[in-house]
């Protein structure tokens, strides 16, 4: 005990001496942080620094940072072209709502879905449920899309030829057609995402004391009310800050998803062209350094804002919630 | 016990109540594995009947033929699948190593710097450069782009897992043990290798498996960079095979200019079971992913 008294009185004073004492006296904590320190400068801060570009007109100088000052400044020119193309508001709009649906229902499905999960009398199958619907999360994009591609494909697709030909319906030619789209999106996301949702809630269920439950059943409290004045309360909070971090995410599109499953292709464009396909397709596809820099910069400073919004109003309602 | 389920049985739910949802759950059950089983159906059904009756659950003529050409003549295939696995093994290593060397200092209290520290891995959450700057600094200020390191540096290290970890060091590791440690004499890097990761080992393997799952399911780095084929990981190979039939199908695509490649495309068939090779050592570590996973969920919501 007295030990620890005088080894916390040590830390104590020691904490009051600057940086470099600390550094001599800790050497070894700083060197534990060193590689992160570097790949966090080489892999983030760095291009931090270079959302400039979007400001230029960038061309190679020889080297990174050379180029990086010599480049011709434009202002604002590169948002001008960027914000009169038709794709801007409609990338703008895809990914918002795409996201909104996927907050939506990825809430009320997964919250529903675990409730349920915990009622099943057998718990045996009530875990099988559980494995079977977790496994999508472990599958790749460009997997989900082979198997997104094994139902849709217009010659061979199960949908087209083993439920609809001998219905004496048309094929119908998915990859081309926009309007389905939004529904494959949406369902593969959450076919992908549901079964890990409903683990975390689970967790989150069999967190709450089952005492709650047996005194609430001995007052005569019928399922419905269990859950309205138990369950649901008890899980509140995960719902609040696993929204709100989704909400903070919302200029963020699912690159995998808006690009593989439809395969990247051009008619779809009107319903699945996101921030972060346009952001690819014009830096690889079409080599626009220009647009795409000015699509990406207009992500990354929308995108701070709503996650610094979101922040403030996790903070309002629960400071112990907050991410900072 | 028996008191408990005697107890417990009283606050069920009705049995038709239980009927219905499991009856939902079994739908919901066999949306999530149907795809799966069809892509492993199609991968062992001939040519000939893909093209007769599609694609079916249950093959009208099976074949072994896409895995017989994956065995002759897969080069290609196995070469991919190879730069995966040296991805995933090298990428895990290093990139647990980097992840827990760095959340260790930030764990400990007598750390004067340790929010200075943490708010530098966590900023780059809140902001980034985006995909341009991103793309220049990996091809012009650190040229690895095409190499198999592209594969691996950009998410050796990783904030969210960093976090986990920390929170399992704090919970885990008492400060007291450290201290006495450190009054009998061992170093910061003993007591760090002897004392606290054998402590730990629940939280590298949560955090390795995160890690194994985001380099072999990692298909964005070679999108990116990677136009060397030779380096191609499984995922990118696939994404390249997905695309290759498009155009083979409808000739109408602007890029022609694949004939050549085209020319000796892999079947249908051939192009699934690829697929399957791929998703095969996933569900074989299943088990530990699923176990690992959930820990390290609760963990991660509890804020560390």
């Amino acid at each position: 005990m007295d030990l620890a008294v005088s080894s916390a009185k040590t830390i104590k004073t020691s904490k009051k001496k600057g940086f470099f004492y600390q550094l001599r006296h800790q050497w070894p904590l700083f060197l534990m942080l060193l590689p992160g320190v570097v790949i966090l400068i080489i892999n983030n801060y760095i291009p931090m620094f270079g959302v400039i570009i979007a400001f230029k007109r960038y061309r190679f100088h020889g080297t990174f940072w050379k180029s990086l000052v010599k480049s011709e400044w434009v202002g604002f020119k590169n948002f001008e072209f960027f914000m009169k193309t038709p794709y801007a508001w409609q990338m703008t709009r895809n990914t918002l709502l795409y996201n909104f649906t996927f907050i939506i229902l990825g809430l009320i499905i997964p919250v529903a879905c675990a409730i349920a999960l915990t009622e099943i009398r057998n718990k045996r199958l009530s875990k099988i449920y559980q494995s079977v619907a977790f496994l999508p999360y472990f599958l790749s994009w460009i997997v989900v899309s082979y198997l997104a591609y094994s139902m849709l494909s217009i010659e061979n697709g199960f949908i087209n030829k083993s439920i609809l030909a001998p219905l004496g319906i048309a094929p119908v030619e998915w990859y081309s057609e926009p309007k389905y789209w939004p529904f494959i999106l949406v369902f593969f996301q959450l076919w992908k995402y549901t079964g890990y949702n409903i683990v975390v809630y689970i967790a989150a269920i069999t967190g709450i004391d089952p005492e709650y439950y047996e005194a609430a059943a001995i007052d005569g409290a019928s399922k419905w009310q269990q859950i309205k004045h138990i369950t649901i309360p008890s899980l509140q909070t995960l719902m609040i800050i696993l929204t709100l971090l989704a909400v903070g995410r919302i200029f963020n599109a699912d690159f995998g998803l808006f690009y593989n499953v439809p395969r990247n292709s051009g008619t779809l464009q009107p319903a699945t062209q996101v921030i972060d396909t346009y952001v690819y397709n014009a830096l690889r596809n079409t080599n626009d350094i220009g647009m795409s820099s000015a699509a990406g910069t207009y992500q990354a400073v929308v995108g701070c804002l709503t996650v610094l919004t979101a922040n403030l109003i996790v903070r309002k309602i629960d400071k112990e919630s907050a991410l900072f | 016990m028996s008191k408990f389920m005697k107890k417990y049985r009283v606050n069920e739910i009705k049995t038709s109540t239980n009927l219905l949802i499991n009856l939902f759950f079994i739908i919901v059950s066999v949306t999530c594995i149907a795809p799966v089983l069809l892509v492993i159906a199609i991968s062992v059904t001939s040519e000939q009947s893909i093209r007769q009756y599609g694609y079916q659950f249950i093959p009208s003529e099976f074949s072994t033929e896409a895995y017989d050409y994956l065995l002759r003549a897969g080069d290609a295939i196995w070469r991919a699948y190879g730069v995966s696995i040296f991805v995933t093994i090298v990428g895990t290593i290093l990139s647990l190593a980097v992840i827990t060397l760095y959340a260790y200092p930030l764990s400990r209290s007598s750390f004067k710097y340790r929010y200075q520290f943490s708010f530098f891995a966590f900023f780059t959450m809140i902001f980034g450069g985006g995909l341009v700057p991103w793309y220049i600094v990996y091809t012009q200020l650190v040229p690895i782009k095409n190499s198999i390191w592209i594969m691996i540096v950009p998410y050796l290290m990783n904030t969210w897992y960093m976090m986990i970890m920390r929170t399992f060091y704090k919970t885990t590791v008492p400060e007291s043990i450290i201290e006495s440690a450190r009054i009998d004499g061992a170093g910061e890097f003993r007591t760090y290798f002897t004392i606290v990761l054998p402590l730990c080992k629940a939280g590298l393997a949560t955090v390795g498996l995160f890690c194994t799952l985001g380099y072999w399911n990692d298909f964005w780095l070679p999108m990116v960079f990677v136009n060397n084929a030779k380096n191609f990981n499984i995922q990118y190979l696939m994404y390249q095979t997905l695309i290759a039939v498009q155009n083979l199908l409808n000739n109408s695509n602007q890029i022609s200019n694949m004939t050549e490649i085209l020319a000796n495309l892999p079947s249908e068939s051939l192009r699934m079971a690829i697929a399957v090779i791929s998703i095969g050592p996933i569900v074989l570590a299943y088990p530990f992913f699923q176990k690992y996973f959930v820990k390290g969920l609760t963990i991660g919501a509890v804020k560390g």
